[in-house]
């Protein structure tokens, strides 16, 4: 935001007076709300900085805070109006400043304290010094001091105890640490068990710049969604060393489902329930019961997630690949080509709407799958697309590499496209808003896991990494290339993601109040991915030999600095389950007011009582019933044969609705009136 | 451009207005589709004189004939009656001074027709003595519309829908369509081939016009697809609908549409697609019942236009996956409309067939007061309540996006719609518009300038013909074609109404709809059907016109994707490192994928489970004696890691 504004000092005279002196370099108050590039409605909640102080004149009035956010008043300290100066205003400037390379400095401040202060009282304090803030909304500069795991203050010359601990951060950026909204760590798979656990996965997500994974629980079909979630909080509590939250995968459904759906919402912190409409005969649901889920989230407040390909053809065309002859993981992209993602991206977007259900797409990996999600959103679906790092970053002409097992790490589905042209897409479409929030979808298996399905592709794990590479592929593939500025960057890897899992503003937020999860951001470190030195425990890594621009050069986790200059200071277990509520606000507001607009009356017309022409039964309409038993349902009728002698004369006893035809003979006073011609 | 010395010389010569030169016919910018010269008599350059494009465009002809002329029939020499019955001279007809319009181009010639087929087309013919001439005073002479899709007679639950065999054709020649394609529909567990003899007989006895079949598959198993291979081998059908609507009676699964696309593809028939999603129209349907909606507006609102548009969207990858052509119909809505335009841009053989209801009113009136009016409404997919879907659809027409038309003529009388009337979704579906067809889409497309009276010829006629693999028989006047003509009066209005239409139903969905243009006479196998608004029709004169499997119009496309679509693995070394062992996993899946036996399938070659194939939980599997699948472990050979699972 500053930089922009910095172009227009020169022209400052010429432009409307509602523009004129925004940001201007020298001492001027700047135009804080009303302006062209006025910030997002309640972007300022629970921010401490005084904006009145600093605005001297102007008509920015100070926005209400949020009840239970403590304002902060040791943040207006009365000369924090010097804190607009400019300090760097313009990309080149910033990147002139990083060849003088400030380093990010740590210094404590009084007594000696080891670096990560491990039960020590005091040093739960921190403070990060002179760096650029950048919310999804904007940037400033300004000191942030932290206690307790939470931003205490923030402003410039902050009234800190003693005996802090301070980072300085020269000046480079301050963003609230990534959150990926994805993963799959320690997953069980037909007994063996992804390679990163949740220690080594959230090791890895730290070390780039991740402090917050949200996991999917995925219940085997049949388990109870409640054990199994627990089941994952046992692991994760025991082993994870950054904050966390779950979805939760819905494999089956029926009645008890539905329950344990209820009272995971109601009790547990999960806002967010996957479906699949691939893996047929395994995870996959039918129309029917995807219709019956997203009704009943769509009551609960839930977003339903769904992983969009149609099953049922990719099965026919992998028996068709296997017939073939094509073993290897090329059969893997081939019988799931891109159209059968965004066929289902399509079906499921279609009942979402029909059940006025928030839909979250995960994986979006092809170009037509995320143009179907643009679509949407333009005709007006509440949808959110999200890419993963692998789609984002990599493509899928890999797959016919001669070494198999490079091949097999990037088999994952839905496939990476074999379009080379379809990560800039994806980029520009995160760019322009259309596609909202990244995951990494990491889910590592090593080589002898891969290797199950040598001799078929469709025996092979799935699951590629990236949740250390995330936030510095971004960075380069958008930010760098001008795609999208540093406020959109926090926004896709964080702020949005919190938002949906209605976490905001306590994670995705540099604000006071907000968990103190931050990363300072190095543009310009430059590096190159190579399993030989990544946190993952796989031998792959589909990123191998990437450059990339942009790192973290530290990362404070819950308060604390976990990554340093590349040295990690991780403690396993001390990650904290985060419940997320229902109804998140993001996406439920135009939901709620959607419904209340979506009543349906009928005509009220008078008795038919003309002529009934008799029928027989043997043709029913389409009254209800899917043919796996769906809870709010009667129990199933086969698909071909119900209402036909062979299947016997169930049908119309169980549905009052339809009775058997009757013949209503003519009135002896001719036709009735609501018969006529009008 | 003005002087000629600017012109790019290869325009020179193109069309100038000197007489002197010769006109380029063939590969200049107007020149015609390929072969479609082919079975004329015409001699162009005889004709034209110089002085018209061989575009043969004159539409400015049409002005001269702006005062109404009768059409005047004479008869030669001896005294005939006008059909001609049981006359064996009284076959041939002649038609002088008409306009000949075929999809590509019009001209003025005259037409000589005998025995039910046209024998010579140009001027100062050489005819026999005693022709029966009609004078057509320079009137449009169209190729008979085909109606792509009717439903007469149709049994549903018992009843029949109102029209028969007979009187639906006889409503169709009223309005200028001489044939129909209906549709078989197979009650499930009955056969194909049965359902199919048993509507060949009630449409020998009863069609008055020429008529061909579709046939609907209704259900899915090995029988069915023998008797498809039967249909297509013996019985000239090339035309399959399935239905992703109607859950748990017609509706097939994703899988079964995707084997029986596969089934027609390799017979080289069209896929046929009713697109709506069934398992939401079933939610939806009780939903709205629940709510207490029970009235005709139900059926629409539980049939919102997006479940169409999905449907449509489903059916365009599956028939890509499976390289098969698709034909959508019924093409109610703007969403599915553009779904198809789309699919087209992409390349996808895929045809789209708006109806005369779609194309000439709106679902407005699901919410009149009047119950019988509502539900002469009530087909599937519904009409939009959108009120600008018609001209829309129109518009998608006229540009070539969407490309046959039919009329999806299925009327219930009332009483019969009655069976609804305390919920919707028993309400027979079908509306009228065989009839009404060619009118309404000329008065809503070639009155309003959205298209010519070629572009006319090919939605409502040639494309149809082509599509379904009549071309040239059917769909163009040219030597050797059947003489089905219709004498087209671009001037007459006309009022319809339940008055005054051929249906046997009291409601007409377009009452009080005033349309431009009608027939004026019809032709039908020779012999003049209609004039001056008397119908002359015979019970049982309709003839079975077989079709041959491949048409070329949409199989040239799919072949030559065939060929291309083969795919290669990728040769590698045997993989031989570490393989990690896998427990069997806990759960019992049903390991044959779909749940009815597919016949597209080999006995042994069962569709594979995606996640449990390859394992023992259920014993010894078909694909036992497939050695790949077995995991064995191989040990790290001695030496080191296998060259093929190396880095790069």
């Amino acid at each position: 935001m500053a930089e922009r504004r910095g172009n227009w000092d020169k022209a400052e005279d010429d432009l409307p007076v509602y523009l004129a002196r925004p940001g201007t370099a020298d001492q001027v108050p700047r135009q804080k709300y009303g302006g062209l590039f006025c910030n997002v409605e309640g972007a300022f909640e629970s921010k401490t900085i005084d904006f009145d102080a600093l605005s001297v004149g102007q008509r920015g009035s100070r926005t209400p805070r949020t009840a239970r956010r403590e304002t902060g008043q040791e943040a207006r300290s009365p000369d924090s109006d010097r804190k607009i100066s400019p300090v760097e205003e313009s990309p080149a400037a910033s990147k002139q400043g990083g060849k003088h390379s400030p380093r990010v400095e740590f210094s404590t401040s009084g007594s000696k304290e080891v670096l990560q202060n491990l039960g020590d009282e005091k040093s739960e304090r921190l403070l990060v010094k002179g760096g650029r803030i950048v919310n999804d909304d904007q940037s400033f500069h300004a000191d942030i001091y932290m206690e307790d795991g939470v931003i205490k203050q923030i402003g410039d010359n902050l009234i800190v105890p003693g005996g802090v601990k301070t980072v300085e951060a020269n000046g480079k950026m301050v963003i609230p640490g990534g959150i990926d909204i994805h993963t799959h760590f320690q997953m069980p798979y037909r007994g063996t068990t992804t390679v990163d656990d949740f220690a080594q996965g959230s090791k890895a997500a730290l070390a780039g710049g991740t402090t917050m994974i949200v996991d999917h629980v995925i219940p085997d079909p049949g388990c109870s969604l409640m054990e199994a979630y627990d089941q994952w909080r046992q692991w994760a509590d025991e082993k994870s060393c950054c904050d966390y939250s779950l979805h939760v995968d819905i494999t089956h459904w029926n009645d008890s489902v539905k329950q344990e759906v209820e009272s995971l919402i109601k009790e547990k912190g999960v806002n967010s329930f996957q479906v699949y409409m691939a893996y047929k005969d395994y995870y996959q649901m039918s129309n029917s019961e995807l219709y019956d889920i997203f009704s009943f989230l769509a009551e609960r407040g839930g977003i339903a997630e769904v992983h969009a390909e149609n099953g049922e053809i990719i099965a026919e065309e992998q028996a068709r690949m296997l017939q073939m002859g094509i073993t290897g993981p090329e059969g893997h992209v081939l019988s799931r080509p891109e159209e059968l993602e965004a066929e289902a991206v399509f079906r499921a977007i279609t009942i979402a709407s029909q059940t006025n259900c928030p839909l979250y797409v995960t994986r979006v990996m092809s170009k037509s799958a995320a143009d179907i999600i643009s679509q949407a959103r333009k005709r007006g679906n509440v949808v959110f697309g999200e890419p993963i790092t692998a789609s984002l970053g990599t493509d899928g002409t890999h797959y016919w590499s001669k070494n198999w097992a490079k091949a097999a790490s990037f088999v994952t589905s839905p496939p990476l496209s074999p379009d080379p042209t379809t990560p800039d897409y994806l980029n520009t479409m995160l760019s322009s808003g259309d596609l909202s929030v990244t995951g990494s979808a990491h889910c590592t298996f090593s080589v002898a896991q891969k290797a199950i399905g040598k001799d078929d592709f469709t025996q092979i794990p799935e699951g590629v990494n990236g949740v250390e590479e995330r936030m510095s592929l971004i960075w380069d593939k958008a930010v760098t290339t001008g795609k999208m500025d540093e406020n959109m960057f926090v926004a896709v890897t964080s702020t949005n993601a919190a938002k949906i899992l209605n976490l905001y503003p306590r994670k995705g937020r540099i604000a006071v109040g907000s968990d103190a999860d931050l990363v300072i951001w190095d543009t310009d470190s430059i590096r190159t991915i190579t399993a030989k030195t990544h946190n993952s425990a796989a031998e792959y890594n589909i990123f191998e030999g990437m450059e990339l621009r942009g790192a973290p050069q530290a990362v404070i986790c819950q308060g604390k600095i976990v990554v340093e200059d590349g040295t990690l200071h991780v403690v396993s277990g001390v990650g904290r389950f985060i419940p997320c509520s229902a109804f998140p606000d993001f996406a439920y507001k135009r939901i709620k007011a959607r419904k209340q607009l979506a009543v349906l009356r009928a005509v009220p017309r008078g008795m038919y009582d003309g002529p009934v022409s008799e029928f027989s039964m043997s043709r029913g309409g389409t009254p209800s019933a899917s043919a796996r038993t769906s809870p709010t349902k009667q129990p199933s009728r086969n698909l071909h044969h119900s209402g036909f002698s062979l299947a016997g004369p169930t049908i119309p006893d169980d549905i009052p609705i339809r009775p058997a035809g009757r013949r209503i003979v003519v009135p002896p006073g001719g036709r009735s009136n609501i018969t006529s011609l009008s | 451009m003005s002087t000629a010395g600017e012109v790019p010389a290869f325009f020179k010569s193109i069309g100038s207005d000197s007489p002197a030169r010769p006109r380029q016919k063939f590969c200049g910018m107007f020149c015609p589709v390929e072969g479609s010269a082919d079975s004329k008599t015409l001699d162009f350059d005889a004709l034209q004189a110089g002085k018209e494009r061989s575009d043969g465009r004159v539409i400015d002809r049409q002005t001269d004939i702006s005062q109404p002329r009768k059409v005047e029939i004479r008869e030669s020499t001896g005294k005939e009656y006008l059909q001609n019955l049981d006359d064996k001279k009284s076959d041939r007809l002649l038609i002088k001074g008409g306009k000949i319009v075929n999809d590509d181009q019009s001209f003025c010639a005259d037409i000589y027709m005998e025995d039910g087929v046209i024998k010579q087309i140009g001027e100062n013919l050489i005819v026999p003595g005693g022709v029966k001439t009609i004078d057509a005073h320079g009137r449009m002479l169209m190729p008979g519309g085909i109606d792509v899709h009717t439903r007469f007679q149709m049994p549903d639950r018992g009843m029949v829908s109102a029209d028969d065999f007979y009187q639906g054709t006889k409503a169709a020649l009223a309005g200028g369509t001489t044939m129909i394609i209906d549709h078989v529909l197979p009650e499930p567990g009955v056969s194909l081939l049965s359902a199919f003899e048993q509507w060949r007989e009630w449409a020998d006895s009863k069609s008055c016009c020429d008529y061909s079949l579709h046939v609907d598959i209704t259900e899915w198993h090995k029988g069915i697809q023998e008797d498809m291979e039967t249909l297509v081998k013996d019985h000239g059908v090339n035309s399959f609908l399935v239905y992703l609507a109607y859950k748990d009676v017609f509706q097939l699964s994703d899988s079964q549409v995707y084997e029986v696309f596969s089934v027609i593809r390799d017979l080289g028939a069209i896929a046929q697609v009713h697109a709506e999603n069934g398992d939401i129209v079933a939610e939806e349907q009780q939903k709205i019942l629940e709510q207490g909606i029970t009235g005709p507006e139900g059926h629409v609102l539980s049939r919102p236009e997006e479940v169409e548009a999905e449907a449509v969207n489903r059916s365009v990858t599956v028939a890509n996956q499976t390289n098969c052509p698709l034909y959508v119909t019924k093409v109610m809505s703007k969403s599915a409309a553009d779904v198809i335009a789309q699919a087209r841009k992409k390349g996808t053989v895929v045809y789209g067939e708006p109806i005369t209801a779609s194309l000439g009113t709106d679902g407005s009136h699901y919410w009149s007061k009047n119950w019988a009016k509502a539900a002469a409404y009530v087909t599937s997919p519904p009409l939009s309540p959108d009120p600008t879907t018609p001209d829309y659809l129109n518009s998608l027409l006229s540009c070539g996006d969407l490309q046959v038309t039919g009329s999806a003529h299925c009327p219930f009388n009332t009483a019969q719609r009655a069976v609804g009337k305390d919920d919707f979704s028993l309400i027979p579906e079908g509306v009228n518009g065989t009839e009404e067809r060619m009118s309404i889409i000329w008065d809503k497309c070639v009155v309003t300038g959205k298209m010519d009276e070629n572009q006319f010829v090919s939605v409502t006629s040639t494309n149809a013909a082509k599509i379904f693999n009549m071309y040239p028989r059917k769909g163009r006047i040219a030597v050797g074609s059947d003489a089905d003509l219709v004498l087209w009066d671009p001037d007459v209005t006309k009022i319809i109404s339940a008055k005054s239409h051929n249906s046997t139903v009291e409601y007409n969905i377009f009452e009080g709809t005033e349309v431009r243009g009608g027939p004026l006479v019809v032709i039908s196998q020779g012999k003049i059907v209609l004039e001056e608004g008397n119908l002359h029709t015979i019970e049982g004169s309709g003839r079975f016109v077989a079709r041959k499997p491949f048409p070329d119009y949409v199989y040239k496309r799919i072949k030559a994707r065939s060929r291309l679509a083969e795919l290669r693995g990728v040769p590698r070394g045997l993989y031989d490192g570490p393989v990690c062992e896998v427990s069997v996993t806990p759960k019992t899946m049903t390991p044959a994928s779909s749940a009815k036996n597919s016949p597209a399938k080999q006995p042994n070659q069962p569709v594979r489970n995606l996640h449990q194939s390859g394992f023992s939980l259920s014993g010894a599997q078909m694909d036992d004696n497939i050695p790949r699948r077995n995991t064995q472990r191989t040990l790290a050979p001695p030496g080191g890691r296998a060259n093929i699972t190396s880095l790069g």
